[in-house]
This record gives structure tokens, C-alpha cells and sequence, in this order.
């Protein structure tokens, strides 16, 4: 599976970076087909994966909703933070790359919700952030790991919640790539990278 | 010496009581509950609206019912009033005691857990980052 996994045509994710908006967004739902995981294809494939076990519900459909919203304002969040100028270098590089992932987690979560026939959650013409409290890369990197942080409890928390097995398989491998997020951040900050042998 | 002999004694006596678990807990500790929220920090913050709804002047409002935020039907028609003894039921579980909440989250298992972090939500919802009213 991981053959078929390809890099983003770069200037798909540069327009995509420029203007987040639903035109674009819509484009990169068109094309980014080869770029889901194993997990997601499966998820993609149609109803059948779906169709396995329990059937999934109306809870889902919001337990996936919430997700959608918090993946939506990480994707915004990592944008601030690109574009505030306090980013250097390699710093800068890990988030656009961290936001290219959250955009991939949000692509997956719009498509089944919309498989599963439920309301998609869109994202939010402007969020609230602590921009007056981010004065310097590091401001940045923490505010960052907390998101992370909270994205992994928040799918840790959905994973028993879904009637539907291969949705809590499919937010199982969304946390394991947040949590891998959270880790390299707290690296870049100069903290112990992996802190404890449990997430909560 | 002198001190481990009452600890050992409260031990063997907590073994004993078994079902009595709660009155092991301790009262809520805002600063452990802090540690708590950060499991929230995905969705919510103290001042206002993200996925989930602020939680600034959290205990004493009625659920569902800060002003913008777009909460579910079920939510909204609870009727409940938060205090620790609602925050203590919903917290646990969530989907359970408000079946059809948009709030999808297994909860916090643990009671004492629990009530530390329902210690920082009443602390901090009166905090400094609770004073000025922002947007
Ligand atoms: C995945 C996102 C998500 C996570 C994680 C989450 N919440 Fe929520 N929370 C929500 C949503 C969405 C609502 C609105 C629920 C509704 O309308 O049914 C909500 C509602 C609430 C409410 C009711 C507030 C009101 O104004 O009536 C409380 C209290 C609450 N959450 C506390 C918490 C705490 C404490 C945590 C962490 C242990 C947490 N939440 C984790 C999304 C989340």
C-alpha cells in the first residue's frame, strides 16, 4: 500500500496553503485520492468496509463531525503559525508538513461522512487563537503541542465510541500520526520527546 | 516508624471497606485538574468558542446554553444546571448521559480524575483569562 502513497504536485499544496478556502479545498478533495493510506482506502473503498460489524450510526456520524472540526482548526492554526514570521527554517518546514497531514486527516473525515449521508461540519470563517501570546518560535511550537496533544486524547477518546469498528480503526491510525506529531514538537522545543509510556 | 503504622493501618482498613470507595477520594485538586484539561484543549478553551463551547463561568449556567455556540438538540434540552454533581455524571460518559450529544468522547473514567478537573473548572472559570469578556 505504502507504493501508492505520492508526494502532493507542489503546486497543488502551495495554492492549497495560499488560499484554504472551499474552491480550493474541493480541488484538493478532486485529486488527492493516491494520497490516503491503507486505512483510508479501505475506508474509501465503499459501504463494504463500512458494511463490516456493526453498522456505523448517527454517532458516529457526530463523533466524526467533532473530529472534522478540530482537524479544520488545526489546519488553520498551523496556517497562523506559517504565516507569523516567527518560524524558522527546518521549524517552518514541520509545520507545513504537519498542516499537509491534517489537511489529509480532514479530506478523509469529510468523505466518510458524507459516505455515511451525515451534515458536514465546514470550517469556520474566522477562529479565535492566542495570536497576543505568541511572541517567539517556541510560543509557537507550545501552543502547536498542545493541539497535538489534544488531538490524540480527543481520538483516544473516540475510539471506544464508535459503533463501527473500522471508523475506530481509522481514527486509531489519525491518532498514531498526532501523537507523532506531538512528539517531534516537544523535540524541537527541547523537551523529552516521549514523556510518558501512555497517552490520556 | 511512628508514622508508617497509621499508614499501614489506613491501608489494610481501605482494602477492608472495598465498596467504599469514594470516600477515598480526595477533594479535587485544581492543579491536577489542569493537567486533566489538557485532554480537552483538542476541542474546547476557557474563553471561547471552538469546537466545543467556552468554559469560562462554566459551573452555575445552564447546559447548552452559551450564546453562538451551536449545541445539539440533546444538549440543549437537558434542562441541566452545571454543577460538580452534572459535570461528575456527564464527564464519566458523556454519550451515555446525554445520549446525542455532539461531544464524542468516552470520558474520564476515573473519579478522582474526575473531580480534580471539575475543581479546575471552577477555579479557572473565574480566572484572570475569564475577566474580560473577548471574542
Ligand atoms: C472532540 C471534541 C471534544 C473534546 C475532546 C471534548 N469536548 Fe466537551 N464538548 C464538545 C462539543 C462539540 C460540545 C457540545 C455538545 C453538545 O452540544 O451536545 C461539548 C460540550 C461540553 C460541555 C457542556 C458545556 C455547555 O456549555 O453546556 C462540557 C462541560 C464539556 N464539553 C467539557 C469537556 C471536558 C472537561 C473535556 C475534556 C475531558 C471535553 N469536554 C472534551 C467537544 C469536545
Amino acid at each position: 500500500m505504502t507504493s501508492r502513497i505520492q508526494t502532493p504536485d507542489a503546486g497543488l499544496t502551495a495554492s492549497l496553503q495560499n488560499a484554504p478556502d472551499r474552491e480550493a479545498r474541493r480541488s484538493f478533495l478532486g485529486q488527492s485520492g493516491l494520497l490516503l493510506s491503507g486505512a483510508a482506502i479501505a475506508l474509501l473503498a465503499g459501504r463494504d468496509a463500512l458494511a463490516k460489524g456493526k453498522p456505523s450510526t448517527a454517532s458516529d456520524v457526530n463523533v466524526l463531525n467533532s473530529a472534522l472540526g478540530a482537524e479544520l482548526e488545526a489546519i488553520a492554526a498551523y496556517q497562523v503559525g506559517a504565516e507569523s514570521g516567527l518560524l524558522q527554517k527546518p521549524v517552518l518546514h514541520l509545520a507545513v508538513t504537519f498542516q499537509g497531514h491534517h489537511k489529509e486527516h480532514a479530506d478523509l473525515l469529510a468523505k466518510t461522512i458524507a459516505k455515511l449521508g451525515g451534515q458536514l461540519v465546514s470550517a469556520k470563517a474566522q477562529y479565535s487563537f492566542p495570536v497576543e501570546t505568541l511572541k517567539t518560535q517556541n510560543d509557537v511550537l507550545r501552543f502547536a503541542a498542545m493541539l497535538e496533544k489534544g488531538a490524540v486524547s480527543a481520538y483516544l477518546g473516540a475510539v471506544p465510541v464508535f459503533n463501527n469498528r473500522e471508523l475506530a480503526k481509522a481514527a486509531a491510525s489519525i491518532l498514531g500520526d498526532e501523537a507523532m506529531h506531538w512528539a517531534i514538537l516537544r523535540n524541537a522545543l527541547g523537551e523529552d520527546p516521549v514523556p510518558s509510556a501512555f497517552m490520556s | 516508624m511512628t508514622t508508617a503504622l497509621p499508614a499501614l493501618l489506613a491501608l489494610a482498613l481501605g482494602l477492608a471497606a472495598g465498596g467504599a470507595a469514594a470516600d477515598a477520594l480526595r477533594a479535587g485538586d485544581p492543579k491536577a485538574g489542569e493537567a486533566v484539561y489538557a485532554r480537552c484543549l483538542a476541542c474546547h478553551a476557557l474563553a471561547y468558542n471552538r469546537t466545543g463551547p467556552k468554559h469560562c463561568g462554566l459551573l452555575g449556567r445552564r447546559a447548552g446554553s452559551v450564546p453562538g455556540f451551536n449545541y445539539s438538540k440533546a444538549m440543549q434540552s437537558t434542562k441541566w444546571v452545571w454543577n460538580p454533581k452534572t459535570l461528575d455524571r456527564f464527564l464519566a460518559n458523556p454519550l451515555k448521559a446525554v445520549p446525542g450529544t455532539s461531544m464524542g468522547y468516552d470520558g474520564v473514567k476515573d473519579a478522582q480524575e474526575r473531580r480534580d478537573l471539575i475543581a479546575y473548572l471552577e477555579q479557572a472559570g473565574h480566572s484572570e483569562a475569564c475577566k474580560p469578556p473577548r471574542e
